[in-house]
């Protein structure tokens, strides 16, 4: 073993680890940046057409975690036991520089203001009583004016496309009228509607709700970010989600932060670094360093620092902070320690509208994050006192761009054969001629959904696999009922032949197989309370003040909206207040 | 023969009739064009030949030739299959494989020791076990509607075919299939571009600015490989 020392070390080569190995450079610290997976470089990854292979890139999971090596276990109830997650299917979480961050589709949303206090709202509108049993409802600790800074410094770096609503309380454009205020434009114009995007936007209008253009960080036009970083305009291929954008106009950290970072003296990236664990002192107050395995010398290394950013991808910053030893694993039963505690997810369910076989809605085209969209159901923007829960979904047509495996394994939907005779005439029907509506919901946390360390399978490095304990809740299917149920008449008002709403039916279990979203949220949540929350509102460790953990893994719930915005404003924020704060006297920064 | 409406623009006009010659020509266009380069059959790699026997039936049986164009066979889903099972892929090795391996509800997912080859090797023999003991014949020797049934056994998932549940490996047989029809030729399958002319799926085009929104017109562009082939 050999040992090193740095100022600052940082676990996770995606969005938050590179934002945080970024504004710490800038702070004068030495940062080293650990990432288990491998180098990613677009002129590689994304070159074109080599790049444009669904068996290889979506199919075959190419820029995913490798199973083989480490996976979770999954159950549905306490009384169950967890099975291992073999093959890849339900959530997708990303291996090499760049991180998910990389294979991304390019959503790229603030917050829902409510959000952030949704325990006090809830609350204050219904009464405690709303709230149902066994269901951990509870606030970030930070507000939407606090943060709005960093959601409009990630904005730039990102080089998002979007349409305002409001810039400092002046109405400016046709945007999402339930947006919260900004203090500046998007740095790019919102991108195109596709034509299934434009029929939602004309239809969802046409019934009393308000469409807006999907806040994007696929870019619209050339942009050069604050760093540097070029991107090109996008050219709607359709090969977001899953790929390496070969235009270099999805946002990624390998093309937005990562050019500036490599070139600073002050910075290095190890890759093929696993960190085994993080390092603590004799009375586990502070954290002296990592300890990680060299993946092609098979060796382990300590490495020291000051400082240790936990920047993975969310359920491995939970298990890392588990098998280091950091701050109190929860017990659902004795409803004690928050390691673990408030594991989310999102509720996501697709319907389907077929159009005349005069109108090809051409499924190919498509960019991973625009489309059009309606808050008229999401966060608290309608009354649930007579719905009796909590939560919403934003509602879209976001035609990220549907490649043909995709498509035909998926088969085609409603009442159709999924193979054999008539298959191929379905398919061909909805492959031209159909498009997809989601409701892309929030889930709420629950006392017996967690994260803990499995008994029994461990990972190739003999350590024990993270288990998920998760299963869907009635509040949140009653949920996902009543928003879909509100997309049937924008489905009638485009003219649709025929439909198929897709919605969670009652006592539905959470099914491993089939892909719904790699939103996974909460386990190490923040907040004001270190009973119920991991980390402060600066989303340093109660526990172990000189470890900060950034990532979805702070969200109290599973939002509506998607998560890498939110992520990206966390990190920025921590950042701030670990530069202006901390390094000047590092400690606790909020009194527990 | 009825052509989609015309596009905005007159340039595509021209190419909009060729296209829709190969969307709507019919299946005898392909047949006699695959016929002619399938002078040397591909050899099988992994698969015995019995295996090889029963793969082309099952894959002519979940994609069958109808109007649109010729069955999964044809279209070398079998020899995608087959090239697939000496990758990571066909070794299990993008799969967590560590035991121990326990049963558990259908919705925790694929709890087999077996990688993906192994699946197929045990299947296909108490598949064609299974076939002999109904109707005294190997899958591939049944009549098409015979070998659709029994396809339709396996799926609804009653039976086990030996240590395999028959709905595991009739997943993972309709799967490969269709990923030969319509992933890039370069892996063996979509012969002649054939799955994406089936669907309107421009291959590797992958630049629709001008197409973002044009009201619903068809796009008039056939489809382009990754190596350049065209249809």
């Amino acid at each position: 073993m050999c040992a090193k020392k740095v100022d600052a070390v940082v676990i996770g080569a995606g969005w938050a680890g590179s934002i945080l190995a970024k504004e710490l450079t800038e702070a004068g610290l030495s940062v080293v940046m650990l990432e288990r997976g491998d180098e990613r470089a677009t002129a590689v990854e994304g070159d074109y057409p080599t790049s444009i292979d669904e068996l290889r890139g979506a199919i075959r999971h190419r820029l995913f975690q490798n199973m083989s090596k480490s996976t979770v276990t999954i159950r549905n109830t306490l009384d169950q036991e967890a099975l291992p997650y073999r093959r890849l299917a339900a959530f997708l979480p990303g291996e090499g520089v760049g991180g998910a961050g990389l294979h991304w589709s390019g959503v790229h949303f603030r917050v829902a203001p409510d959000d952030l206090a949704l325990r006090t709202n809830v609350v204050a509108r219904y009464g405690k009583s709303f709230i149902p049993e066994g269901m951990n409802l509870q606030d970030y600790g930070v507000t939407y004016e606090e943060l709005e800074p960093f959601f409009d410094k990630a904005e730039k770096v990102f080089g998002t496309s979007g349409e305002p609503y409001t810039i400092n309380g002046k109405v400016v454009g046709k945007g999402n009228r339930f947006a919260p205020d900004r203090s500046d434009a998007f740095p790019l114009p919102a991108m195109g509607d596709v034509y299934s995007a434009s029929l939602f936007r004309t239809a969802a209008a046409s019934v009393g709700y308000h469409p807006y253009a999907l806040p994007a960080a696929n870019a619209s036009a050339q942009y050069t970010n604050p760093y540097g970083a070029q991107m090109g305009p996008c050219n709607f291929c359709g090969y977001c989600s899953g790929y390496d954008c070969y235009m270099y106009s999805k946002a990624s950290p390998n093309v937005n932060i990562l050019p500036a970072l490599r070139q600073d003296s002050k910075f290095t990236l190890i890759t093929k670094a696993h960190v085994l664990k993080v390092n603590l002192d004799a009375d586990r107050k502070k954290a002296t360093g990592v300890t990680y395995l060299d993946l092609r010398t098979r060796k382990q290394v300590e490495l020291d620092a000051d400082l240790v950013i936990i920047s993975a991808f969310q359920f491995h910053n939970v298990h890392l902070m588990l098998l280091s030893g950091i701050g109190q694993p929860y017990d659902p039963k004795q409803n004690t320690g928050t390691v673990g505690r408030n594991f989310v997810y999102q509720t996501i369910t697709t319907s389907r509208a077929w159009l005349s076989p005069k109108q090809y809605t051409n499924l190919f085209v498509g960019a991973g994050g625009a489309g059009v969209a309606i808050d008229d159901f999401n966060s608290m923007n309608f009354d649930h006192g007579p719905l009796g829960f909590v939560g919403g979904s934003p509602v879209w047509v976001n035609q990220a761009g549907v490649k043909p495996i995709a498509a035909a394994v998926g088969g085609p939907g409603g009442k159709a054969p999924t193979w054999g005779e008539g298959y191929k005439d379905a398919m061909v029907d909805t492959y031209r001629h159909s498009l997809t509506i989601d409701a892309h919901g929030s889930n709420m946390a629950y006392r017996d959904v967690y994260l803990d360390l499995d008994p029994t399978y461990t990972n190739a490095y003999g350590q024990p696999l993270l288990r998920m304990t998760f299963n869907w809740k009635e509040n949140d299917i009653r949920m996902n009922q009543y928003v879909v149920g509100k997309i049937e008449p924008v489905i009638k008002a485009m003219g649709a032949t025929r439909y198929s709403l897709g919605m969670l039916k009652d006592g539905e279990v959470f099914d491993t197989r089939r892909y719904q979203t790699t939103h996974l949220g909460g386990g190490a949540v923040m907040g004001t309370d270190p009973k119920t929350s991991c980390v402060n509102r600066y989303l340093q460790s109660w526990d172990v003040s000189n470890v900060f953990v950034i990532g979805a893994s702070a969200f109290p719930q599973g939002m509506g909206y998607n998560p890498t915005g939110m992520v990206a404003a966390l990190a920025y924020w921590a950042a701030y207040h670990i530069r202006t704060t901390y390094l000047k006297n590092p400690g606790p920064m909020v009194q527990a | 023969m009825k052509l989609p409406s015309s596009t905005r623009r007159n340039f595509t006009a021209g190419l909009l009739g060729s296209t829709s010659f190969w969307i709507y020509g019919g299946h005898k266009v392909w047949a006699d064009a695959l016929q002619s380069e399938s002078s040397r059959p591909y050899q099988p790699q992994y698969f015995t030949p019995e295996e090889w026997r029963f793969l082309n039936a099952a894959c002519a049986r979940i994609f069958p030739a109808d109007a649109h164009g010729p069955d999964g066979a044809v279209l070398g889903a079998p020899e995608f299959i087959d090239r697939q099972m000496n990758t990571p892929y066909g070794h299990g090795e993008l799969w967590y494989m560590s035991g121990p391996f326990r049963s558990g509800a259908p919705n925790l997912g694929y709890q087999l020791s077996l990688p993906p080859r192994d699946l197929y090797r045990q299947s296909i023999e108490a598949a064609n076990a299974y076939a002999r003991q109904l109707k005294g014949q190997r899958f591939d020797e049944l009549e098409p509607s015979d070998q659709t049934a029994l396809l339709k056994t396996f799926e609804q998932g009653k039976m086990m075919l030996g240590a395999v549940p028959a709905h595991t490996f009739f997943e993972q047989l309709r799967q490969n299939t269709l990923e030969g029809v319509f992933s890039d030729p370069l892996y063996g399958g979509n012969k002649g571009l054939a799955g994406w002319m089936l669907l309107g799926f421009p291959g590797a085009r992958a630049d629709f600015m001008d197409w973002v929104n044009q009201k619903g017109a068809p796009y008039p562009f056939g489809p382009v490989s990754i190596s350049g082939e065209t249809a």
